[in-house]
């Protein structure tokens, strides 16, 4: 499969299904493994690097998995094409900086990725969208048992998977959700449920994982901790987290209905009328922007069938995915223009928001989305 | 520079203690920071007996020089990125990685999946020592039949670990 191919086809995870998709954007667990009496990638040299990658490649296109599969060496690809995979999840910042000697494949619904020479030999990574953290380990668990059946893998029967940075020895797994948070942001009770979360033991990130800044009322969640705890329980314990801010995040938005629909409406309405009326905009203010709309769109101030093209938009107008739809390359000026043009094109005939319904809401009180299970 | 607990993000909390004479400085991330509560300065203390912050440094104190011999990696190596030179890296430095996992992880042990490559490994070995002590048991018995015979599975065992 081409680049280009990877390009027109959305992904699975961003058509936005699966349980609890208005609030949980994806679920992701990735697993990190290394061969037996090797250097790792970041200790190795070029030449050993390179002899690991040949050894693990094939291995990983033989996947039943990858039957129709992008696998690209990471020097062959450019710039802008590593940071559109970025913007996508599919691979990690740090893998993007890697030349000679690493490589990804994907499969074509991009809900499983392998990074060969990350940080580790090997790092799996399975996305879905909604919370599906079960589904996700599944599947990633099952590519990992085809291939430790070919390859070495480095095991301590203390330890467990021996992996390069010590934060990650034992199950070498990191499990994680992007949650779509803008009620307890507006409410100001965000802080309050970081600190929660951290206090057990779970990490709480920004869009792009460690270091990144929470923009458009997106957070990652995570486990921390990977040696002294079985996946399942990491899995199941991460899961039940992740409800339980479901439900904060439903309590403050019924919260802001009742009490502050004034601010809520004013968020909504100012949302609409710059994003269909501005020339210039950020990626940090469209996200911004949007993630009200999105806010909208879940109260019924917007017809559900207006959902699509906001979801596509939080990755349309990522500074990669911009660049790489117009064909050139932009400075931040231009991106910001073009940015602009394409959300107003795609505004052009959406409706204006509908207080009624929000109102309708703020006197009988009821929830706007009925619990479904995993 | 990289945060002394989890040696993978950027330290943003630096933090310097004078006690009895002796200054300490610890770089934290604001995650690790936040996590362990040592934004608190008076909590501070507290945390590093709690943490074991000191346990970084007891990786280094231990032997500076020492070097893996898989890979050549070093202390000072690890010092600096914060990650390990190899799987044989985690026998060398066992020592002070041991306090290093006990402040980071929920326990010391792995207790998730384990690969069938291992569980295979570990099958052989047990039943390998089964029946070395049969043969001990059957040579000190004078039982030479039986003797011949478990030698014989020995031997088969062998070539299966082999493959």
């Amino acid at each position: 499969m081409k680049f280009a191919n990877l390009m027109s086809t959305g992904g699975e995870w961003l058509r936005g299904e699966g349980p609890h998709h208005q609030i949980v954007i994806s679920s992701r667990v990735r697993l990190a493994r290394n061969l037996k009496q090797r250097a790792f990638p970041g200790w190795a040299k070029k030449a050993e690097r390179t002899s690991i990658l040949e050894l693990i490649k094939p291995r990983v296109e033989e996947l039943p998995e990858m039957q129709d599969s992008f696998s690209e060496l990471l020097q062959d690809l450019s710039a802008l094409e590593k940071q559109v995979l970025v913007e996508r999840h599919l691979i990690s910042r740090e893998h993007a900086a890697k030349n000679v000697g690493s490589a990804v494949i994907m499969n074509r619904r991009q809900t499983l990725s392998i990074m060969i020479n990350e940080e580790d030999h090997l790092r799996m990574q399975s996305i879905r969208s909604g919370l599906q953290l079960k589904s996700a380990f599944k599947l990633v668990d099952k590519v990992d048992s085809t291939l430790e059946a070919k390859l070495d893998f480095a095991y301590d029967s203390k330890l467990g998977y021996l992996t390069a940075c010590p934060t990650n020895v034992g199950t070498g797994m990191r499990a994680s959700a992007m949650l779509h948070l803008p009620g307890l942001v507006l409410s100001d009770m965000i802080n309050q449920v970081i600190q929660a979360v951290n206090k057990i033991g779970l990490a709480v990130r920004g869009l792009y994982g460690e270091g990144t800044e929470a923009m458009g009322n997106l957070f990652q969640i995570s486990n921390q901790t990977t040696l002294g705890e079985k996946e399942d329980e990491i899995v199941s314990r991460l899961s039940k987290v992740i409800e339980t801010i479901i439900e904060k995040e439903h309590d403050a938005r019924q919260m802001l209905i009742q009490r502050k629909s004034n601010t809520l409406w004013d968020q909504i309405g100012r949302a609409y009328g710059v994003l269909t009326f501005a020339h210039a905009m950020t990626s940090k203010e469209a996200l911004n922007l949007l993630s009200i709309m999105k806010l909208g769109i879940d109260l019924g101030a917007f017809p559900e069938d207006r959902r699509l093209p906001i979801d596509e938009l939080f990755i349309e107008t990522q500074p990669a995915h911009l660049q790489k739809s117009s064909q050139q390359k932009l400075n931040a000026e231009e991106r910001d223009h073009l940015r602009a043009e394409i959300i107003r094109a795609r505004l052009r005939v959406f409706p204006k928001p509908d207080i009624t319904k929000l109102a309708k809401e703020s006197e009988n009180g009821s929830a706007p989305e009925p619990p479904t299970n995993e | 520079m990289l945060c002394d607990v989890c040696k993978c993000n950027d330290a943003t909390v630096f933090l310097t203690q004078i006690l009895e004479g002796k200054m300490q400085k610890v770089n934290l991330c604001d995650a690790c920071s936040k996590e362990k509560g040592v934004q608190d300065p008076t909590g501070f203390a507290l945390a590093d007996l709690l943490l074991g912050i000191g346990a970084a440094e007891e990786i280094e104190k231990g032997t500076p020089t020492q070097k893996c011999p898989m890979c050549g990696f070093t202390q000072a190596d690890f010092k600096k990125t914060g990650r390990l030179g190899c799987s044989v890296c985690y026998v060398t430095f066992a020592e002070g990685l041991n306090s290093l996992l006990k402040a980071m992880h929920k326990g010391t042990e792995h207790v998730g999946k384990l690969p069938q490559r291992a569980h295979r490994e570990v099958e052989l070995d047990d039943r390998m020592r089964t029946l070395n002590e049969d043969l001990q048991k059957a040579v000190a018995e004078e039982n030479y039949e039986n003797a011949a015979a478990l030698r014989d599975q020995i031997k088969q065992l062998e070539h299966e670990k082999a493959v």
